[in-house]
């Protein structure tokens, strides 16, 4: 995380306060920058309830069955690893949760609900974020300005409201910014703030996503293959990043291929495998899960680091 | 880190004088800013009294009435760029606007209409309303359509617009409307003040209604709007799936764009007086666009910029202006190979505190290059995640 461009002038501002800071001073700081990132958020209010639920879900693309009568539920507050080989269907549970793809059949529920029809930008509103497997940010925009489309989510001015300038525009405006500013700071990428998306370091597109996703306010995060392309540093980086994020309040869904990550993050794993959902506990018994062993001898084990 | 998948981190060269021109721009207060604007702005609404001779158009072509038009494409490519250049939709009819824009001002103030007559100043807020209306009821059925499909489907809306003009009685084919109405206002010698032969009144209040539009547009830029638009133009499925109703946010450019066409259509009725079914071809659409285009599409500077080309030079050189379709053509065609982003790429602020929080988090401005959305390189090395380790 630390590649530069080596003709960028050094950051000031808050960055480089940050840079000087004692180690109480940072505590505090960070404090402060995870309360603005989850503002609203109400702590431990129903932890280990159900917050989403795969209800025996079929997806099948022609004749390919991607997803076969999946079931399985995500607790409000934990880190739930979704895990098996390349095409195991995988990506397209997210899809199918964030309404992306409809199920054939089969339900996604959200706290108790049906997501049944709903588009894709009122699931996200309803609180469901993802990031993706192949990073697509807002190429033009800046790192801030991606993460403020983020806070547009929960946004009420109306387009006559933003071409009149009207308070709530304003109000609105202000606390995106503010909370933008500190989601970057918060993964760790504020010293690029102001740098188009598709000028940054491979890492930092990465950590951009997961801010961008924190600022629709989720109440699930699923991040699709975070970690992919980092070496052992980084991915540390990152699992330390995913634990801040579920200490901030948030629940997360984590596809993984990293065995080390995965086991070393996550509460609790469910693995697919053909679509089919092959098992389901947590990392110490997923790893003496004779099927689970079974499936990941077919593929080359550098999966399974 | 890998480096095989970083993205470009080296910026593409861009032109130094370009980058650095905008870069002090920006690093200027927003006093120091309005201290150079408002003179340029002053000069600007001066010229057709200034009639400077390296500009003027005379003898060929009245000077003012000339800066009149380019003044009506300026407005036009505003409009334009909302819809292409914001919002990346491509829109082959735009001139369908500005058509039903000038057909309702003369429709409502014209004696040749049997309609009920209205002030010609109540008649342009109308033929506003009227073309909004119009770009909703385009705009619902073909948004769902992306990129050529709706460059088609658009393309047909404004070859209707010109065949409804052309074989419905009531708007009059060739024969058209004269004596369509004015502003009111009179010259001390008790003269109209706004007549079709003096551009100068026509001139003020087009540029009048251009800082007015700019400062509108703006707004919208520096809001949840104008981040939708761009986060559509880049991508518009996850800008869905990061909460934006996209449907919702392309109807509004286009009905924003329709509305600043039908206001330029408006005022260009008013200044010719006389208006029939000749001007509203698929050609004009095309110049419209090229204008955009050329300046830089997504860019207001830019597209200004384009505006004056394409509405200028045919008037300055009258000698050429036959040909001027094909050397715009010949012209686009190379920029495109060697500046894709037009003359200015596209560049757009998007939040209404981005100074303060720029300066705030990292003591500086942000990094503005001026390579764009258009360029060839998108997306080609962003394939780092996809294949994920095997
Ligand atoms: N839109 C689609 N049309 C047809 N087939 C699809 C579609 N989306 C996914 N598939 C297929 O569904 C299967 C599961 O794909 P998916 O992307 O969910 O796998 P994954 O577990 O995410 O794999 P990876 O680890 O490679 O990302 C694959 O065989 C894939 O080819
Ligand atoms: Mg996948």
């Amino acid at each position: 995380m630390t590649e530069k461009n080596k003709n960028e002038p050094a950051p000031g501002g808050i960055v480089a306060e940050v840079a000087q800071m004692t180690e109480v001073e940072l505590r505090e700081h960070e404090a402060e920058v995870a309360d603005v990132v989850a503002t609203d958020r109400e702590f431990a209010v129903g932890q280990g309830e159900t917050l989403l639920e795969m209800d025996n879900v079929t997806m099948r693309f022609g004749g390919l069955v991607a997803l076969d009568g999946v079931s399985f539920d995500i607790k409000r507050g934990e880190i739930l690893g979704l895990i098996g080989p390349n095409g195991a269907g995988k990506t397209t549970c997210f899809n199918a949760m964030t309404g992306v793809y409809r199920p054939t059949s089969g339900q996604v529920l959200l706290e108790g609900k049906p997501l049944g029809k709903t588009t894709k930008h009122k699931i996200t509103r309803k609180g469901i974020a993802r990031t993706f497997q192949n990073i697509r940010l807002f190429d033009e925009m800046t790192a801030l300005e991606n993460v403020v489309v983020g806070t547009d989510a929960r946004h009420k001015t109306s387009v006559v409201g933003a071409l009149l300038r009207l308070p709530r525009h304003f109000a609105e405006e202000k606390a995106a910014v503010e909370k933008a500013m500190a989601l970057l700071e918060f993964v760790g990428i504020a010293d690029r703030a102001g740098d188009k998306a598709k000028n940054l370091p491979y890492g930092y597109q990465r950590r951009l996503e997961i801010a961008r996703a924190l600022a629709t306010e989720p109440k699930l995060l699923c991040l699709d293959e975070p970690a992919a392309g980092f070496n052992p540093a980084e991915k540390d980086e990152l699992m330390e990043l995913i634990r801040k994020i579920r200490d901030d309040g948030f629940t997360v869904l984590l596809i993984e291929h990293d065995m080390r990550l995965v086991m070393g993050v996550t509460d609790r794993i469910v693995v697919l495998e053909f679509g089919k959902k092959i098992a389901e506990g947590t990392p110490e018994e997923i790893r003496n899960d004779k099927a689970v062993i079974a499936a990941y001898l077919g593929v080359p084990d550098d999966d399974v680091a | 880190m890998t480096t095989t998948k970083t993205p470009s981190t080296a910026k593409p060269p861009t032109a130094p004088w370009r980058t650095s021109i905008s870069e002090r721009w920006n690093n200027l207060s927003r006093f120091q800013q309005w201290v150079i604007l408002i003179p340029v702005v002053v000069l600007i609404f001066a010229l057709p009294w200034l009639n400077p001779p390296i500009l003027t158009t005379e003898p060929g072509y009245d000077f003012s009435i000339a800066m009149f038009d380019v003044a009506r494409y300026c407005l036009i490519a505003i409009g334009l760029n909302v819809v292409v250049g914001q919002a990346g939709l491509l829109d082959l009819g735009y001139v369908g606007f500005f058509a039903i824009g000038a057909y309702v001002a003369a429709l409502f103030t014209s004696p040749d209409s049997t309609l009920w007559k209205i002030p010609y100043l109540a008649a342009v807020p109308l033929a506003m309303a009227i073309t909004m209306v119009f770009g909703i009821i385009l705009g619902s059925p073909t948004l769902r359509l992306r990129g050529d499909y709706l460059a088609i489907v658009t393309l047909g809306f404004g070859e209707m617009v010109r065949l409804f003009a052309d074989n419905v009685d009531a708007l009059r084919g060739n024969r058209g409307f004269s004596n369509i109405g004015a502003p009111p206002g009179t010259r001390e010698n008790g003269e109209p003040l706004f007549v079709n032969f003096d551009g100068k009144p026509w001139y003020v209040l087009c540029v009048a209604v251009i800082i007015i539009v700019l400062i509108l547009a703006g707004n919208l830029e520096r809001s949840r709007v104008g981040r939708a638009w761009v986060a559509i133009r880049d991508d518009e499925d996850a800008a869905e799936l990061m909460g934006v109703p996209t449907f919702k946010f392309k109807i509004w450019a286009f009905v924003i764009g329709a509305a600043i066409g039908g206001l330029s259509g408006a005022l260009y009725a008013g200044q010719q007086g006389f208006m029939n079914n000749q001007k509203f071809d698929v050609l004009t659409s095309v110049l419209f666009l090229a204008a955009v285009i050329l300046g830089g599409s997504g860019n207001k500077v830019g597209v200004l910029l384009g505006a004056f080309v394409v509405a200028y030079v045919p008037l300055r050189f009258l000698s050429i202006a036959e040909w001027k379709f094909m050397i715009f053509g010949v012209a686009l065609t190379i920029l495109m190979i060697f500046r894709p982003q037009g003359l200015l790429g596209a560049r757009q602020r998007l939040l209404a505190y981005g100074r303060q929080a720029y300066q705030r988090l990292v003591g500086r401005g942000e990094m503005v290059s001026s390579d764009t959305a258009m360029s060839a390189e998108k997306g080609g090395l962003m394939n780092g995640g996809s294949g994920a380790p095997k």
